[in-house]
């Protein structure tokens, strides 16, 4: 679609109230995922020669209504759908849903969106581009673009994606209560995913390229709106912002990553780390507390601190060991690491971090290579710094992570030490 | 996350026997596999990019010499003996599945229809996020 952007916008807006009303409306989300496109196709070829409808909502609705009895009429293998759509009369206009109605409906609509595509039956990468498309009311091209794949490729796993949602026969509407709390954790993870694909991601800036982190920033936005008293989802919400604030100092310009040490901290988002921290700060106290509220408040101690000298490290090292507690993953093993040697020097740091050499997980991962070579440096142990900086750098799949790697290698080989701030602080990779 | 599958043997055929020695109904049932693997691949949304390369013959060497002028080596390649003949892109949701595909393109078959059990190599695409455990 090469159409005007604000009509682009209209659109992405809309696609998924109306893709609520109709998937509510016939208990089909796959075939009502159809219907919406074929109305947003009407609407780019109609609007601009015709002019904006009155209610861009209620055209959406009635074409994207219009073109579900015609799919639904058309799949000969449905026929108990064809018995429901009977009774309906389709042509008397009065039967359609009109533009404002159920509007309390709406509100659980897009959650119910969510809960679909975020569904623990999909893939990772099946429930993102759904996510993407229905929730986010992306294109299959801009969402093609943005993980560098053919479109056709992207249609494909879209389209299987809602072949799994039909065959499992889910229902359009809110999960029991006994199963929310769990399909809820499902949707933050996709989000995050989506964040954390965007946030890093250094491929060429194509035509267009939709811009990943925004996009799942926005996304829990609208979460957060829906569920206002979920204080994990404030808490991601806050992660997301926090961590995005510091976007426009985490690379060079050339692209390299600049460690979180050696940013230039008056290039951070000051709204984003204000908003970041409120939200936070209110979701703590509420709780219950999750894991998402413990990275936010630590990624909140790291964006209020005027360096790394200056930031509170005690505080940051109980919060790990909370995280620990509540989601103890190798990676949040090797950070509490970290921070152990910044409050208690790199020996205890280094310590804690043979522990972890047994978790399989870890045994030859980057990060644990990587860690080791930051507190080694810190130690002044720059033999082993190389040496772990270069087997790091060996292992990991991110190229921009293996471009800093053998940086900090080649730069303890063939240079004086750098001055006293590297002994204070660990060079690492500023990631989520 | 994406791999690459390379499709990478000796020229010494000893790997198996050289295709050109192959039956025509051989090198067909063999084109044709290849065909169902690109099928497969699309349908499940792994597939970006696939293509089967010239042969040592058709493949040069390149250095720049002088000023930068190319300086042009023919193949095969004497010291190695390795050439290139195809490479897929897949983007698949794990290690695991990198290695399935590339053991599924081995058994592409060859003289009377066995399985070549072709070696395949398999490299990731430095295109992951650097991104938590």
């Amino acid at each position: 679609m090469t159409t005007d952007p604000h009509l682009e916008d209209l659109l992405r807006e809309l696609a998924p109230q109306v893709l609520g009303v109709l998937a509510r409306r016939f208990g089909d989300f796959a075939t009502a995922e159809d219907a919406v496109q074929e109305a947003l196709l009407a609407a780019v070829t109609q609007w601009p020669a015709d002019g904006l409808p009155a209610n861009p909502r209620g055209w959406l609705i009635q074409v994207g209504y219009r073109r579900m009895i015609e799919l639904i009429r058309g799949e000969q293998a449905r026929r108990r759908r064809e018995d429901l759509v009977a009774r309906r009369d389709p042509d008397d206009r009065q039967y359609a849903p009109a533009a404002d109605e159920e509007l309390t409906a709406e509100r659980d609509d897009a959650l119910v969106l969510l809960f679909m595509c975020c569904h623990p039956a999909l893939a990772p990468a099946s429930a993102v581009a759904l996510t993407l498309r229905a929730v986010g009311g992306l294109t299959t091209a801009e969402i093609a673009r943005a993980f560098l794949v053919p479109e056709a490729t992207m249609a494909q796993r879209i389209s299987r994606a809602k072949q799994r949602i039909r065959s499992s026969g889910l229902p359009f509407r809110m999960p029991e209560e006994a199963e929310r709390a769990d399909r809820l954790a499902a949707v933050r993870q996709v989000l995050y995913l989506i964040f954390t694909e965007g946030h890093t991601s250094t491929a060429g800036p194509a035509l267009r390229r939709v811009d990943l982190a925004a996009e799942a920033i926005r996304l829990t936005r609208a979460l957060h709106t829906r569920l206002p008293d979920d204080s994990e989802t404030a808490g991601l919400l806050a992660l997301l912002l926090l961590t995005e604030a510091r976007s426009p100092a985490r690379t060079g310009p050339s692209g390299e990553l600049i460690s979180l040490a050696d940013q230039d901290r008056s290039r951070w988002d000051a709204a984003a780390i204000a908003e970041g921290v409120a939200l936070v700060t209110r979701a703590l106290p509420r709780g219950p507390v999750g894991p998402y509220q413990v990275q936010a408040a630590i990624a909140a101690l790291h964006d209020e601190a005027s360096s790394t000298k200056a930031t509170d490290w005690p505080q940051i090292l109980a919060l790990y060991e909370v995280l620990e507690r509540l989601a103890g993953t190798p990676v949040v093993a090797l950070n509490r690491a970290v921070a152990t040697a910044m409050v208690h020097g790199a020996a205890a740091g280094l310590t804690a971090l043979d522990a972890l050499g047994d978790d399989p997980r870890l045994a030859g991962h980057h990060r644990l290579a990587a860690a080791r070579a930051h507190l080694h440096e810190m130690a002044g142990d720059r033999q082993r710094a190389i040496e772990d900086y270069r087997a790091a750098a060996a292992r990991t799949s991110s190229l921009p992570e293996q471009r800093y790697l053998t940086m900090r290698a080649a730069r303890l080989a063939s240079g004086p030490p750098d001055g006293p701030a590297s002994a204070e602080a660990p060079h690492r990779p500023d990631v989520p | 996350m994406k791999y690459m599958l390379l499709m990478q043997f000796s020229t010494a055929g000893t790997d198996f026997p050289s295709i050109d020695t192959w039956t025509p109904d051989e090198v067909r049932a063999h084109i044709a596999f290849m065909g169902e693997v690109n099928d497969k691949l699309t349908a499940a949304g792994e597939w970006v990019d696939a293509q089967g390369l010239g042969g040592p013959q058709q493949a040069r060497i390149v250095r720049a010499g002088e000023g930068g002028t190319p300086v042009v080596t023919e193949g095969p390649f004497a010291e190695t003996k390795e050439f290139l003949a195809g490479y897929w892109i897949v983007d698949c949701d794990s290690p695991q599945r990198a290695v399935e595909l590339a053991a599924y393109i081995s058994t592409a078959p060859g003289p009377g229809g066995r399985p070549l059990n072709m070696p395949i190599e398999v490299h990731p695409v430095m295109s992951a996020p650097t991104e938590e455990l």
